[in-house]
């Protein structure tokens, strides 16, 4: 394609709108209204991040090279970034020399076809998975279902999910939002011939996942799986995980097919000395995930004998053309950002709408399936689900700069969405702000916003078009008077007289100590 | 018709013309190349893999027969497999009985043994990982994985202190899993519970003179 490239480059087109996960139905304020209602997830949420954070910082901290692990997992994925074609190129062809089958997907439609087409060819009507966002983000088991292949979670929080008929709401622990007696209804609602005795106790519901999934691993021929990693030099895909469903899948059936995201790849096996300390210490807070497996295309007598990697585009391309924007790309899906994140710890993973929730979410979703700002897009909303205090890039192990991200993102989508309430109220706000005059005249002005505050002072509700201001957040009402109009009173004066006096004092009192 | 693979190909490319940014050498300031005396590997090892709830056994390597068989009675393990390769030595004293690995056993096959034996590659001190990487002595993976209970003989000199030092003894090609104690899932209310799908014991044997 190289050589035929000529003229201009042409920007790389989204993930296509209504196809897959990476969208919700409404704009993050509203989902997050009613999340914030749902008292059991607030609690689930709140302890579920307060546990995780303490034993990040714990196996974190106890790294004197922590920063410069973080330095280098930065570099290591910019430089994929700039070589991405090369690696893909190289990956493709050590997969192949290895005995792998390399496909290539524009989107998720075309992943999904891909892998449908794979599973018939097998001849199986069911089909195991690990635990994979990118197959999560194109929707891979709602398509499967539509033709009839039964796609089984073996995760046990994806099984969860699946079996709840529910979306993940969390990277790393997708069921953060259920409790364990709401787990144990599900497992005796929906699990085949379980235990009619099954009581909550974890133990006892992970035993009953066990049981199920035992059977499935045992007799399934095909899994279709993510990656965490794919190795350009080697051409070895890796899989982190913690249960043994992963190893499972990855090794029992006949067919392996694996569906990774092309920003997912390394250049050097010995990049995996970085990401391996990172990953595991940034995500579950352990110095090391229970499991992780790592194959080259197929080893006789060992596991798949027929492999198949899917490489997936889906808007990542449209990602990396953005120089800032980019970045959201280095992203190694380890979750730190949400279990730091205020907004994320109340509001919850479903009110993001997109398979990538909390702050990577709403700069990533955005940047993979776009904001279409005009059309009342319910991700041109997430960049702003932010308070911007940054705990996010200072517990992302990439570095991943998502403040400003945002704050980009945020530009971009004000540029797009043309002339709005908000831009005309900045516009006659620059105006106002150059003239003092008209400056005291508008703070005189301001005064009468007092008459909708309430009986606190707080004003709740606002007339459109101003009313998106006021859903979201109480506004102190504005005091009498302002700061100019007091000081130049004659309570003002003397304020200023008396404190003059106090420093006077204070200066003289120095002096006679010296 | 352009391909799928030439679109994306292209894509990227023109994304890297619309947005270049300069080349990046990686700085890898982090530790590596780190060597412990084997008192100290060997205590940080112990240390990190009973923190999984991992059993830890020590023996020199002519104890090796008994160690190996006091751990497999103490699970009550009567039925185990080893891998081909395995060291016949090691079975010595163990009155069980062994099922050799082959490839003409179908794996689900594997899930009525009690356990299974194998051997390791590499292991990290630090963060309390071994390191199977498909040699003779380990055998497939389905091997290791199916039986309920994995006993692993590790050897100390193959002990190193960190991940980079481990990492470099890989040889990238072989099918290899690392296991940092047995299973596990912190799925229900963040609640951990050892045991779901992989072995729900692990016992690790150490040679600490080999």
């Amino acid at each position: 394609m190289s050589s035929t490239f000529l003229g201009m480059p042409a920007t790389p087109p989204r993930s296509p709108y209504g196809t897959g996960n990476l969208r919700g139905d409404r704009k993050f304020p509203k989902a997050a209204h009613d999340e914030l209602r749902n008292e059991q997830l607030r609690r689930n949420l709140g302890r579920a991040t307060r546990t995780i954070r303490a034993k990040r910082l714990n196996v974190t901290g106890e790294l004197p090279d922590w920063e410069a692990l973080r330095e280098a997992g930065s570099a290591i994925k910019t430089d994929t970034m700039n070589r991405l074609p090369e690696l893909l190129e190289q990956l493709e062809r050590k997969v192949t020399e290895r005995g792998g089958t390399v496909h290539w997907a524009r989107d998720g439609v075309e992943a999904n076809e891909i892998v449908t087409r794979l599973v018939k060819a097998t001849g199986s009507s069911d089909v195991i998975k690990v635990k994979s966002m990118a197959t999560q983000e194109i929707g891979l088991n709602e398509h499967l279902e539509s033709v009839g292949i039964t796609p089984y979670e073996t995760d046990l929080a994806e099984l969860i999910v699946q079996l709840a008929h529910d979306k993940p709401s969390h990277i790393l622990v997708p069921a953060i939002h259920r409790n364990r007696d709401e787990i144990r209804q599900i497992f005796l609602k929906e699990i085949p011939g379980v235990d009619p005795g099954l009581d909550n106790v974890p133990a006892h519901l992970a035993a009953a996942a066990r049981a199920y999934l035992r059977e499935k691993f045992m007799t399934t021929e095909v899994a279709v799986s993510g990656a965490n990693f794919g190795i350009a030099e080697t051409g070895t895909l890796a899989v982190v995980e913690s249960e043994g469903n992963g190893r499972m899948c990855l090794t029992m059936p006949d067919t392996l097919i694996t569906v990774m995201g092309i920003e997912k790849v390394l250049p050097r096996y010995q990049d995996l000395e970085v990401f391996l300390q990172l990953l595991p210490r940034s995500s579950t807070g352990e110095r090391m995930n229970p499991y992780t497996s790592m194959w080259t295309g197929v080893t006789p007598g060992d596991g798949p004998q027929d492999f198949h990697l899917v490489l997936l585009d889906n808007g990542r391309t449209a990602a990396l053309a953005d120089r800032i924007g980019r970045e959201a790309l280095n992203c190694i899906r380890c979750s730190a950002c949400l279990n730091v994140c205020p907004v994320y710890e109340r509001a919850g993973g479903h009110a993001y709408g997109s398979t990538y929730p909390g702050p990577i979410g709403a700069v990533l979703t955005p940047q993979l399936a776009g904001m279409h700002a005009a059309k009342g897009d319910p991700n041109s909303s997430l960049p702003y689900a932010s308070s911007l205090c940054g705990a996010c890039f200072d517990a992302c192990p990439v570095k991943i700069d998502i403040p400003s991200l945002l704050v980009e993102l945020r530009h971009q989508n004000t540029e797009q969405s043309g002339t709005t309430a908000e831009k005309l109220a900045m516009k006659a706000a620059a105006t106002v702000m150059k003239h003092p005059k008209l400056f005291t005249a508008a703070q005189k002005g301001a005064g009468i916003g007092r008459l909708v505050g309430g009986r606190d002072g707080r004003i709740s509700h606002l007339p459109p078009p101003f009313n998106g201001w006021s859903e979201s957040r109480d506004t102190a009402a504005p005091p009498k008077q302002t700061f100019r109009s007091w000081l130049a009173s004659a309570e003002g004066a003397q304020a200023m007289r008396a404190a003059a006096g106090e420093y006077e004092k204070n200066r003289k009192q120095k002096e006679e100590e010296k | 018709m352009t391909t799928a693979r030439e679109t994306v190909l292209g894509r990227i490319k023109d994304a890297l013309a619309l947005a270049p940014t300069p080349d990046t050498t990686v700085p890898r300031a982090y530790r590596t190349g780190r060597t412990l005396p084997d008192d100290e590997r060997l205590a940080l090892f112990t240390d990190r893999l009973v923190d999984y709830r991992a059993t830890v056994h020590t023996c020199t390597a002519d104890r090796t027969a008994q160690a190996v068989a006091e751990v497999l009675r103490e699970h009550g393990a009567r039925r185990i497999g080893v891998p081909a390769g395995l060291d016949p030595l090691w079975l010595d004293a163990y009155d069980g009985e062994v099922q050799q690995d082959s490839g003409d056993i179908p794996a689900p096959r594997l899930d009525a043994l009690d356990g299974v034996l194998t051997a390791s590659a590499v292991s990290c001190a630090e963060t309390g990982t071994i390191f199977l990487d498909g040699s003779p002595d380990q055998g497939r993976r389905a091997l290791s994985l199916v039986p309920d209970l994995h006993v692993c003989v590790v050897d100390l000199s193959t002990v190193e202190a960190g991940v980079p030092e481990a990492v470099a003894r890989l040889e990238p090609q072989r099918p290899t899993t690392l296991i940092s104690g047995p299973s596990a899932t912190s799925d229900i209310e963040l609640e951990r519970v050892e045991g779901v799908h992989g072995p729900r014991t692990l016992a690790v044997v150490i040679r600490t003179d080999r």
